[in-house]
Protein backbone atom coordinates (compact mmCIF):
# COMPACT_ATOMS: atom_id res chain seq x y z
CA UNK A 1 0.00 0.00 0.00
CA UNK A 2 3.30 1.85 0.28
CA UNK A 3 3.57 2.01 -3.24
CA UNK A 4 0.21 4.24 -3.61
CA UNK A 5 1.54 6.98 -1.75
CA UNK A 6 4.54 6.87 -3.54
CA UNK A 7 2.71 7.50 -6.94
CA UNK A 8 0.75 10.46 -5.50
CA UNK A 9 3.49 12.04 -4.08
CA UNK A 10 5.70 11.76 -7.48
CA UNK A 11 8.85 14.09 -6.28
CA UNK A 12 9.91 12.25 -3.41
CA UNK A 13 13.30 11.24 -3.29
CA UNK A 14 13.84 7.63 -2.50
CA UNK A 15 17.70 7.42 -2.42
CA UNK A 16 20.09 9.99 -1.79
CA UNK A 17 23.57 9.86 -1.71
CA UNK A 18 25.57 12.12 -0.51
CA UNK A 19 29.07 12.93 -0.97
CA UNK A 20 30.09 9.45 -1.00
CA UNK A 21 33.32 8.33 -1.19
CA UNK A 22 34.41 4.52 -0.43
CA UNK A 23 37.94 2.81 -0.38
CA UNK A 24 39.38 -0.13 -0.32
CA UNK A 25 42.56 -1.61 0.99
CA UNK A 26 44.15 -3.44 -1.84
CA UNK A 27 46.76 -4.70 0.22
CA UNK A 28 49.02 -1.28 0.98
CA UNK A 29 47.27 0.39 -1.36
CA UNK A 30 44.31 2.68 -0.80
CA UNK A 31 41.98 1.97 -3.93
CA UNK A 32 39.17 4.97 -3.96
CA UNK A 33 36.50 3.33 -5.59
CA UNK A 34 34.07 6.16 -5.18
CA UNK A 35 35.22 9.53 -5.19
CA UNK A 36 32.66 11.83 -3.98
CA UNK A 37 28.68 10.81 -5.42
CA UNK A 38 25.99 12.64 -5.31
CA UNK A 39 22.91 11.06 -6.83
CA UNK A 40 18.52 11.82 -5.75
CA UNK A 41 16.54 9.30 -7.01
CA UNK A 42 13.00 10.17 -7.46
CA UNK A 43 10.90 7.26 -6.93
CA UNK A 44 8.87 5.68 -9.07
CA UNK A 45 11.19 5.93 -11.28
CA UNK A 46 13.27 3.56 -13.80
CA UNK A 47 17.11 3.93 -13.50
CA UNK A 48 19.76 2.52 -15.02
CA UNK A 49 23.24 3.05 -13.39
CA UNK A 50 25.78 2.82 -16.81
CA UNK A 51 29.67 2.35 -16.54
CA UNK A 52 32.50 0.06 -17.80
CA UNK A 53 33.75 -2.84 -15.02
CA UNK A 54 36.46 -1.06 -12.94
CA UNK A 55 34.42 2.37 -12.93
CA UNK A 56 32.83 2.13 -9.51
CA UNK A 57 29.38 1.27 -11.04
CA UNK A 58 28.97 -2.02 -8.19
CA UNK A 59 30.51 -0.15 -5.24
CA UNK A 60 27.35 2.28 -5.70
CA UNK A 61 24.79 -0.16 -6.92
CA UNK A 62 26.01 -1.70 -3.57
CA UNK A 63 25.32 0.75 -1.37
CA UNK A 64 22.08 2.30 -2.63
CA UNK A 65 20.66 -1.46 -2.10
CA UNK A 66 22.18 -1.69 1.40
CA UNK A 67 24.34 -3.98 0.55
CA UNK A 68 27.37 -2.22 1.47
CA UNK A 69 28.65 1.26 3.73
CA UNK A 70 30.20 4.40 2.28
CA UNK A 71 33.46 5.01 3.76
CA UNK A 72 32.39 8.97 4.15
CA UNK A 73 29.37 10.55 3.20
CA UNK A 74 25.63 9.02 3.75
CA UNK A 75 23.47 7.10 2.05
CA UNK A 76 19.52 7.33 2.33
CA UNK A 77 17.22 5.17 1.64
CA UNK A 78 13.55 6.24 1.89
CA UNK A 79 15.07 8.89 4.28
CA UNK A 80 16.54 6.39 6.44
CA UNK A 81 20.85 6.72 6.43
CA UNK A 82 21.59 3.24 6.47
CA UNK A 83 24.77 3.99 8.24
CA UNK A 84 22.90 4.19 11.33
CA UNK A 85 21.40 0.92 11.54
CA UNK A 86 22.33 -2.43 13.16
CA UNK A 87 22.50 -5.79 11.02
CA UNK A 88 18.47 -6.53 12.41
CA UNK A 89 17.55 -3.31 10.80
CA UNK A 90 19.48 -3.52 7.72
CA UNK A 91 17.87 -6.92 6.98
CA UNK A 92 14.61 -5.90 7.38
CA UNK A 93 15.19 -2.79 5.63
CA UNK A 94 16.19 -5.75 3.05
CA UNK A 95 12.99 -7.64 3.42
CA UNK A 96 10.59 -5.00 3.28
CA UNK A 97 11.72 -2.67 1.36
CA UNK A 98 14.22 -3.73 -1.03
CA UNK A 99 13.63 -6.46 -3.80
CA UNK A 100 16.77 -7.88 -5.46
CA UNK A 101 16.86 -9.46 -9.01
CA UNK A 102 20.41 -11.15 -9.85
CA UNK A 103 22.54 -11.61 -12.97
CA UNK A 104 22.27 -15.23 -11.46
CA UNK A 105 18.67 -15.11 -11.16
CA UNK A 106 19.60 -17.12 -7.87
CA UNK A 107 16.38 -18.93 -7.35
CA UNK A 108 16.88 -21.17 -4.47
CA UNK A 109 17.17 -24.35 -5.96
CA UNK A 110 15.98 -26.90 -2.95
CA UNK A 111 12.68 -25.19 -3.34
CA UNK A 112 9.79 -24.48 -5.79
CA UNK A 113 9.13 -21.60 -7.74
CA UNK A 114 6.45 -20.46 -5.17
CA UNK A 115 8.42 -21.39 -1.98
CA UNK A 116 10.85 -19.27 -3.41
CA UNK A 117 8.46 -16.25 -3.65
CA UNK A 118 6.41 -16.82 -0.50
CA UNK A 119 10.00 -17.31 1.76
CA UNK A 120 10.54 -12.96 1.88
CA UNK A 121 6.59 -13.44 2.93
CA UNK A 122 7.48 -15.58 5.60
CA UNK A 123 10.26 -13.65 7.00
CA UNK A 124 8.16 -10.88 6.95
CA UNK A 125 5.61 -12.87 9.39
CA UNK A 126 2.50 -13.47 7.17
CA UNK A 127 0.77 -16.68 7.34
CA UNK A 128 1.37 -19.39 4.90
CA UNK A 129 -2.22 -19.65 3.16
CA UNK A 130 -2.22 -15.90 3.01
CA UNK A 131 1.91 -16.29 1.26
CA UNK A 132 0.83 -18.68 -1.09
CA UNK A 133 -2.00 -16.64 -2.10
CA UNK A 134 -0.22 -13.62 -2.64
CA UNK A 135 2.36 -15.64 -4.35
CA UNK A 136 0.51 -17.48 -6.86
CA UNK A 137 -0.82 -13.89 -7.42
CA UNK A 138 2.19 -11.93 -8.29
CA UNK A 139 3.59 -15.92 -10.11
CA UNK A 140 0.41 -14.81 -12.16
CA UNK A 141 1.55 -11.08 -12.66
CA UNK A 142 5.00 -12.26 -14.25
CA UNK A 143 2.97 -14.75 -16.34
CA UNK A 144 4.13 -17.93 -14.67
CA UNK A 145 1.04 -18.53 -13.55
CA UNK A 146 0.96 -22.41 -14.19
CA UNK A 147 4.20 -23.02 -13.41
CA UNK A 148 4.23 -22.47 -9.52
CA UNK A 149 4.84 -25.85 -8.22
CA UNK A 150 7.96 -26.49 -10.60
CA UNK A 151 11.76 -26.76 -9.06
CA UNK A 152 14.22 -24.21 -10.45
CA UNK A 153 16.09 -26.68 -12.83
CA UNK A 154 12.70 -27.19 -14.76
CA UNK A 155 12.66 -23.56 -15.68
CA UNK A 156 14.28 -22.15 -18.27
CA UNK A 157 16.65 -18.77 -17.32
CA UNK A 158 13.73 -16.32 -18.70
CA UNK A 159 11.20 -17.88 -16.24
CA UNK A 160 13.78 -18.63 -13.52
CA UNK A 161 14.15 -14.95 -13.75
CA UNK A 162 10.57 -14.01 -13.55
CA UNK A 163 10.27 -16.03 -10.57
CA UNK A 164 13.11 -13.86 -9.52
CA UNK A 165 11.31 -10.35 -10.09
CA UNK A 166 7.69 -11.92 -8.40
CA UNK A 167 9.89 -13.01 -5.27
CA UNK A 168 11.28 -9.50 -5.27
CA UNK A 169 8.07 -7.94 -5.58
CA UNK A 170 7.12 -10.12 -2.37
CA UNK A 171 6.73 -7.41 0.73
CA UNK A 172 5.81 -4.81 -1.96
CA UNK A 173 9.29 -2.71 -1.44
CA UNK A 174 9.78 0.66 -2.68
CA UNK A 175 12.87 -0.14 -4.49
CA UNK A 176 14.12 -3.18 -6.65
CA UNK A 177 17.51 -3.35 -7.26
CA UNK A 178 18.42 -5.42 -10.66
CA UNK A 179 21.97 -6.31 -10.80
CA UNK A 180 22.20 -6.83 -14.49
CA UNK A 181 18.90 -8.66 -14.88
CA UNK A 182 19.27 -9.68 -18.33
CA UNK A 183 23.04 -10.50 -18.36
CA UNK A 184 22.41 -14.20 -18.42
CA UNK A 185 19.73 -13.98 -21.23
CA UNK A 186 19.30 -14.40 -24.90
CA UNK A 187 18.25 -11.15 -26.42
CA UNK A 188 14.53 -11.06 -26.71
CA UNK A 189 14.15 -12.94 -23.11
CA UNK A 190 16.11 -10.18 -21.63
CA UNK A 191 14.11 -7.52 -23.66
CA UNK A 192 11.22 -9.39 -22.17
CA UNK A 193 12.27 -8.88 -18.98
CA UNK A 194 12.93 -5.39 -19.20
CA UNK A 195 9.65 -5.05 -20.33
CA UNK A 196 8.60 -6.60 -17.93
CA UNK A 197 10.37 -4.70 -14.99
CA UNK A 198 9.49 -1.24 -16.96
CA UNK A 199 5.71 -2.39 -16.71
CA UNK A 200 6.32 -3.25 -13.17
CA UNK A 201 7.83 0.44 -12.47
CA UNK A 202 4.57 2.17 -14.00
CA UNK A 203 1.50 -0.04 -12.95
CA UNK A 204 2.77 -0.77 -9.21
CA UNK A 205 5.31 2.88 -8.56
CA UNK A 206 8.32 0.30 -7.72
CA UNK A 207 11.70 2.52 -8.10
CA UNK A 208 13.45 0.11 -10.57
CA UNK A 209 17.37 0.74 -9.94
CA UNK A 210 18.98 -1.63 -12.99
CA UNK A 211 22.76 -1.68 -13.11
CA UNK A 212 23.57 -2.58 -16.53
CA UNK A 213 26.17 -2.67 -19.98
CA UNK A 214 23.05 -3.47 -22.19
CA UNK A 215 21.73 -0.52 -24.07
CA UNK A 216 18.28 -2.31 -24.69
CA UNK A 217 17.71 -1.01 -21.25
CA UNK A 218 18.23 2.85 -22.04
CA UNK A 219 14.71 2.58 -24.46
CA UNK A 220 12.78 2.32 -21.23
CA UNK A 221 14.66 4.13 -18.81
CA UNK A 222 13.52 7.25 -17.05
CA UNK A 223 17.24 8.60 -16.02
CA UNK A 224 20.64 6.72 -16.83
CA UNK A 225 23.71 7.92 -14.96
CA UNK A 226 26.95 7.49 -16.41
CA UNK A 227 29.45 6.36 -14.09
CA UNK A 228 33.10 6.32 -14.73
CA UNK A 229 36.11 7.10 -12.78
CA UNK A 230 34.17 6.95 -9.71
CA UNK A 231 32.27 9.89 -10.30
CA UNK A 232 29.14 10.23 -12.12
CA UNK A 233 29.60 11.61 -15.35
CA UNK A 234 26.75 12.11 -16.42
CA UNK A 235 23.12 11.88 -15.88
CA UNK A 236 20.45 11.88 -18.39
CA UNK A 237 17.07 12.10 -18.46
CA UNK A 238 14.50 10.24 -20.50
CA UNK A 239 13.77 13.04 -23.05
CA UNK A 240 17.55 14.29 -24.03
CA UNK A 241 18.47 10.18 -23.84
CA UNK A 242 16.30 9.90 -27.44
CA UNK A 243 19.21 12.38 -28.66
CA UNK A 244 22.05 10.43 -27.47
CA UNK A 245 20.39 6.94 -28.56
CA UNK A 246 20.34 8.24 -32.17
CA UNK A 247 24.11 9.24 -31.82
CA UNK A 248 25.15 5.95 -30.35
CA UNK A 249 23.56 4.72 -33.39
CA UNK A 250 25.29 6.14 -35.71
CA UNK A 251 28.37 6.19 -33.75
CA UNK A 252 30.79 3.82 -35.15
CA UNK A 253 32.19 2.96 -31.30
CA UNK A 254 28.40 1.21 -31.15
CA UNK A 255 30.07 -1.94 -30.36
CA UNK A 256 32.63 -1.11 -28.21
CA UNK A 257 30.09 0.94 -25.89
CA UNK A 258 27.67 -1.69 -25.55
CA UNK A 259 30.14 -4.51 -25.00
CA UNK A 260 31.53 -2.07 -22.25
CA UNK B 1 16.12 2.00 20.56
CA UNK B 2 17.58 4.74 18.96
CA UNK B 3 17.73 3.24 15.81
CA UNK B 4 13.86 2.45 15.89
CA UNK B 5 13.25 5.92 16.69
CA UNK B 6 14.97 6.82 13.27
CA UNK B 7 12.52 4.76 11.51
CA UNK B 8 9.57 6.28 13.53
CA UNK B 9 10.83 9.32 12.85
CA UNK B 10 11.40 8.97 8.97
CA UNK B 11 7.61 8.67 8.89
CA UNK B 12 7.62 4.87 7.63
CA UNK B 13 4.20 4.25 8.53
CA UNK B 14 4.28 0.52 10.04
CA UNK B 15 3.07 -0.84 13.36
CA UNK B 16 5.50 -2.52 15.65
CA UNK B 17 4.66 -6.17 14.62
CA UNK B 18 5.86 -5.05 10.53
CA UNK B 19 9.21 -4.62 12.38
CA UNK B 20 9.40 -8.44 13.12
CA UNK B 21 11.84 -10.97 10.72
CA UNK B 22 10.89 -14.61 11.39
CA UNK B 23 11.61 -18.03 10.53
CA UNK B 24 8.98 -20.00 12.74
CA UNK B 25 10.65 -23.31 13.78
CA UNK B 26 8.70 -26.01 11.46
CA UNK B 27 9.54 -24.01 8.28
CA UNK B 28 13.13 -24.21 9.21
CA UNK B 29 12.51 -27.99 9.89
CA UNK B 30 10.73 -28.42 6.20
CA UNK B 31 13.50 -26.29 4.61
CA UNK B 32 16.63 -28.50 6.51
CA UNK B 33 14.90 -31.81 5.52
CA UNK B 34 14.25 -30.14 1.85
CA UNK B 35 17.96 -29.33 1.12
CA UNK B 36 19.32 -32.62 2.89
CA UNK B 37 16.89 -34.48 0.35
CA UNK B 38 17.86 -32.81 -2.77
CA UNK B 39 21.50 -32.65 -1.81
CA UNK B 40 20.94 -36.44 -0.59
CA UNK B 41 24.41 -37.53 -1.65
CA UNK B 42 25.80 -34.77 -0.20
CA UNK B 43 24.44 -35.66 2.82
CA UNK B 44 25.13 -39.48 2.80
CA UNK B 45 29.14 -38.10 2.14
CA UNK B 46 28.67 -36.06 5.33
CA UNK B 47 27.07 -38.16 7.56
CA UNK B 48 28.90 -41.25 6.57
CA UNK B 49 32.41 -40.73 8.77
CA UNK B 50 29.81 -40.39 11.53
CA UNK B 51 28.03 -44.00 11.09
CA UNK B 52 31.40 -45.89 10.91
CA UNK B 53 32.73 -43.93 14.03
CA UNK B 54 29.30 -44.29 15.62
CA UNK B 55 28.65 -48.30 14.62
CA UNK B 56 32.61 -48.36 16.37
CA UNK B 57 31.12 -47.06 19.23
CA UNK B 58 28.54 -49.15 19.30
CA UNK B 59 30.47 -52.49 18.26
CA UNK B 60 32.61 -51.80 21.37
CA UNK B 61 30.34 -51.14 24.06
CA UNK B 62 27.24 -54.15 22.99
CA UNK B 63 30.34 -56.31 22.48
CA UNK B 64 31.26 -55.14 26.27
CA UNK B 65 27.99 -55.71 27.67
CA UNK B 66 27.89 -59.60 25.78
CA UNK B 67 31.05 -60.09 27.17
CA UNK B 68 30.00 -59.13 30.64
CA UNK B 69 26.50 -61.42 29.84
CA UNK B 70 28.69 -64.41 28.99
CA UNK B 71 30.96 -63.67 32.30
CA UNK B 72 27.84 -63.87 34.76
CA UNK B 73 27.46 -67.65 33.58
CA UNK B 74 30.89 -67.87 36.20
CA UNK B 75 31.53 -70.61 33.47
CA UNK B 76 35.81 -70.77 33.33
CA UNK B 77 35.23 -72.32 30.15
CA UNK B 78 33.18 -69.10 28.82
CA UNK B 79 36.03 -66.69 30.64
CA UNK B 80 38.58 -68.65 28.79
CA UNK B 81 37.30 -68.11 25.34
CA UNK B 82 36.71 -64.51 26.34
CA UNK B 83 40.07 -64.71 27.15
CA UNK B 84 41.57 -65.96 23.85
CA UNK B 85 39.42 -63.55 22.10
CA UNK B 86 41.43 -60.68 23.29
CA UNK B 87 39.88 -59.86 26.55
CA UNK B 88 42.36 -58.57 29.09
CA UNK B 89 40.52 -60.62 32.32
CA UNK B 90 42.64 -60.61 35.72
CA UNK B 91 41.64 -63.79 37.51
CA UNK B 92 39.67 -61.29 40.02
CA UNK B 93 37.77 -59.39 37.33
CA UNK B 94 34.07 -60.11 37.57
CA UNK B 95 33.20 -57.65 34.27
CA UNK B 96 34.76 -56.19 31.27
CA UNK B 97 35.74 -53.01 31.00
CA UNK B 98 37.11 -50.94 28.38
CA UNK B 99 41.27 -50.66 28.56
CA UNK B 100 42.31 -47.68 28.28
CA UNK B 101 43.84 -48.24 24.49
CA UNK B 102 40.45 -49.15 23.40
CA UNK B 103 39.26 -46.24 25.06
CA UNK B 104 42.14 -44.34 23.17
CA UNK B 105 41.10 -45.61 19.53
CA UNK B 106 37.27 -44.76 20.04
CA UNK B 107 38.24 -41.07 21.30
CA UNK B 108 40.52 -41.12 18.05
CA UNK B 109 38.08 -42.29 16.06
CA UNK B 110 35.41 -39.67 16.93
CA UNK B 111 38.23 -36.87 16.83
CA UNK B 112 39.06 -37.87 13.24
CA UNK B 113 35.11 -38.18 12.42
CA UNK B 114 34.65 -34.22 13.72
CA UNK B 115 37.46 -33.32 11.89
CA UNK B 116 35.90 -34.50 8.44
CA UNK B 117 32.45 -33.34 9.20
CA UNK B 118 34.11 -29.78 9.55
CA UNK B 119 35.69 -30.56 6.39
CA UNK B 120 32.37 -31.50 4.45
CA UNK B 121 30.16 -29.30 6.31
CA UNK B 122 32.58 -26.16 5.34
CA UNK B 123 32.47 -27.40 1.28
CA UNK B 124 28.64 -27.57 1.89
CA UNK B 125 28.80 -23.74 2.90
CA UNK B 126 31.25 -22.50 0.09
CA UNK B 127 28.61 -24.79 -2.41
CA UNK B 128 25.50 -22.91 -1.02
CA UNK B 129 27.40 -19.33 -0.60
CA UNK B 130 24.84 -18.21 -3.35
CA UNK B 131 22.02 -19.43 -1.72
CA UNK B 132 22.87 -17.89 1.53
CA UNK B 133 23.66 -14.71 0.16
CA UNK B 134 20.40 -14.76 -1.36
CA UNK B 135 18.17 -15.80 1.30
CA UNK B 136 19.65 -12.82 3.43
CA UNK B 137 19.02 -10.33 0.57
CA UNK B 138 15.28 -11.72 0.91
CA UNK B 139 15.73 -10.26 5.01
CA UNK B 140 17.25 -13.51 6.85
CA UNK B 141 18.90 -12.96 9.71
CA UNK B 142 22.28 -14.63 10.80
CA UNK B 143 20.54 -16.64 13.42
CA UNK B 144 17.93 -17.95 10.43
CA UNK B 145 21.06 -19.49 8.69
CA UNK B 146 22.94 -20.41 11.93
CA UNK B 147 19.50 -22.43 13.37
CA UNK B 148 19.02 -23.80 9.49
CA UNK B 149 22.37 -25.54 9.32
CA UNK B 150 22.32 -26.59 13.04
CA UNK B 151 18.82 -28.20 12.25
CA UNK B 152 20.20 -30.42 8.94
CA UNK B 153 23.48 -31.32 10.86
CA UNK B 154 20.73 -32.69 13.83
CA UNK B 155 18.63 -34.49 11.48
CA UNK B 156 21.91 -35.67 9.85
CA UNK B 157 23.15 -36.69 13.02
CA UNK B 158 20.25 -38.34 14.27
CA UNK B 159 19.57 -40.54 10.95
CA UNK B 160 23.36 -41.33 10.50
CA UNK B 161 23.88 -42.01 14.70
CA UNK B 162 21.37 -44.16 14.06
CA UNK B 163 21.81 -45.74 11.49
CA UNK B 164 25.63 -46.62 12.76
CA UNK B 165 24.29 -47.49 15.93
CA UNK B 166 22.18 -49.95 15.43
CA UNK B 167 24.53 -51.66 12.40
CA UNK B 168 27.14 -51.67 14.74
CA UNK B 169 25.40 -53.13 17.73
CA UNK B 170 24.14 -55.96 15.18
CA UNK B 171 27.18 -56.85 14.16
CA UNK B 172 28.77 -57.50 17.90
CA UNK B 173 25.87 -59.26 18.31
CA UNK B 174 26.33 -61.36 15.41
CA UNK B 175 30.04 -61.70 15.60
CA UNK B 176 29.67 -63.08 19.68
CA UNK B 177 27.15 -65.36 17.84
CA UNK B 178 29.13 -67.06 15.68
CA UNK B 179 32.17 -67.65 18.05
CA UNK B 180 30.36 -68.82 21.71
CA UNK B 181 26.15 -69.25 19.96
CA UNK B 182 23.03 -68.91 21.38
CA UNK B 183 24.18 -68.42 25.33
CA UNK B 184 25.51 -65.16 24.04
CA UNK B 185 22.69 -63.91 23.19
CA UNK B 186 20.52 -65.55 26.37
CA UNK B 187 22.67 -63.98 28.83
CA UNK B 188 22.67 -60.65 27.09
CA UNK B 189 21.15 -57.94 29.40
CA UNK B 190 19.38 -55.99 26.64
CA UNK B 191 18.94 -53.05 28.45
CA UNK B 192 22.55 -52.83 28.95
CA UNK B 193 22.79 -53.13 25.73
CA UNK B 194 19.99 -50.60 24.82
CA UNK B 195 21.65 -48.71 26.60
CA UNK B 196 24.78 -48.86 24.77
CA UNK B 197 23.00 -48.23 21.56
CA UNK B 198 21.59 -45.13 23.14
CA UNK B 199 25.04 -43.75 24.24
CA UNK B 200 26.34 -44.54 21.16
CA UNK B 201 23.56 -42.21 18.91
CA UNK B 202 23.49 -39.56 21.60
CA UNK B 203 27.44 -39.10 21.05
CA UNK B 204 26.98 -39.45 17.29
CA UNK B 205 24.37 -36.27 17.21
CA UNK B 206 27.01 -34.19 19.59
CA UNK B 207 29.67 -34.94 17.48
CA UNK B 208 27.72 -34.03 14.22
CA UNK B 209 26.72 -30.66 15.72
CA UNK B 210 30.01 -29.87 17.16
CA UNK B 211 30.91 -30.49 13.45
CA UNK B 212 28.90 -27.91 12.05
CA UNK B 213 29.47 -25.25 14.42
CA UNK B 214 32.00 -23.78 12.51
CA UNK B 215 30.74 -24.03 9.70
CA UNK B 216 27.82 -22.57 10.26
CA UNK B 217 28.90 -19.57 11.71
CA UNK B 218 31.06 -18.54 8.55
CA UNK B 219 27.93 -19.35 6.67
CA UNK B 220 25.43 -16.70 9.01
CA UNK B 221 28.27 -14.33 9.24
CA UNK B 222 28.55 -14.24 5.19
CA UNK B 223 27.72 -10.90 3.92
CA UNK B 224 24.65 -10.56 1.73
CA UNK B 225 26.50 -9.09 -0.99
CA UNK B 226 28.47 -12.43 -2.00
CA UNK B 227 24.97 -13.47 -3.80
CA UNK B 228 25.63 -10.62 -6.63
CA UNK B 229 29.02 -12.75 -7.54
CA UNK B 230 28.88 -13.92 -10.57
CA UNK B 231 31.59 -16.12 -11.00
CA UNK B 232 31.63 -20.23 -9.94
Amino acid sequence: MLSTGTVMTDSRKIVRVTHVTKSFKLGKLDVLALKGVDLEITAGNYISIMGPSGSGKSTLFNMIGGLDKPTTGKVFIDEVDIAQLDAYELAWLRCRKIGYIFQTFNIIQVMTALENVTLPMTFAGMADDAAAEKGIKLLEMVGLGDRFQHKPFELSGGQQQRVAIARALANDPAIILADEPTGNLDLNTGEEIIYLLKQLSRERGVTIISATHDIKMLNVSDQVVWIRDGRIDKIENRDELSISIGQIGTKPGHDTLSEC
Amino acid sequence: MQNHFIFHSAGLKSDKIDRLLVLPFMKSVEIAIKSIRVRFFRSLITTISLVLAVSFVSFTRVGSDVANGLLSTGEPALRQALIRSGYDLQPEDVSVGNSPKQQWIIVLSLLVCVVGIVNAQLMAVTERFREIGTMKCLGALDRFILRLFLLEAGIQGLIGSGVGAVVGGAFALFNFFLRFGTVSITTLSWTQAGLSVAGATLIGCVLSLVGVMYPAMVAARMQPVEAMRVEQ
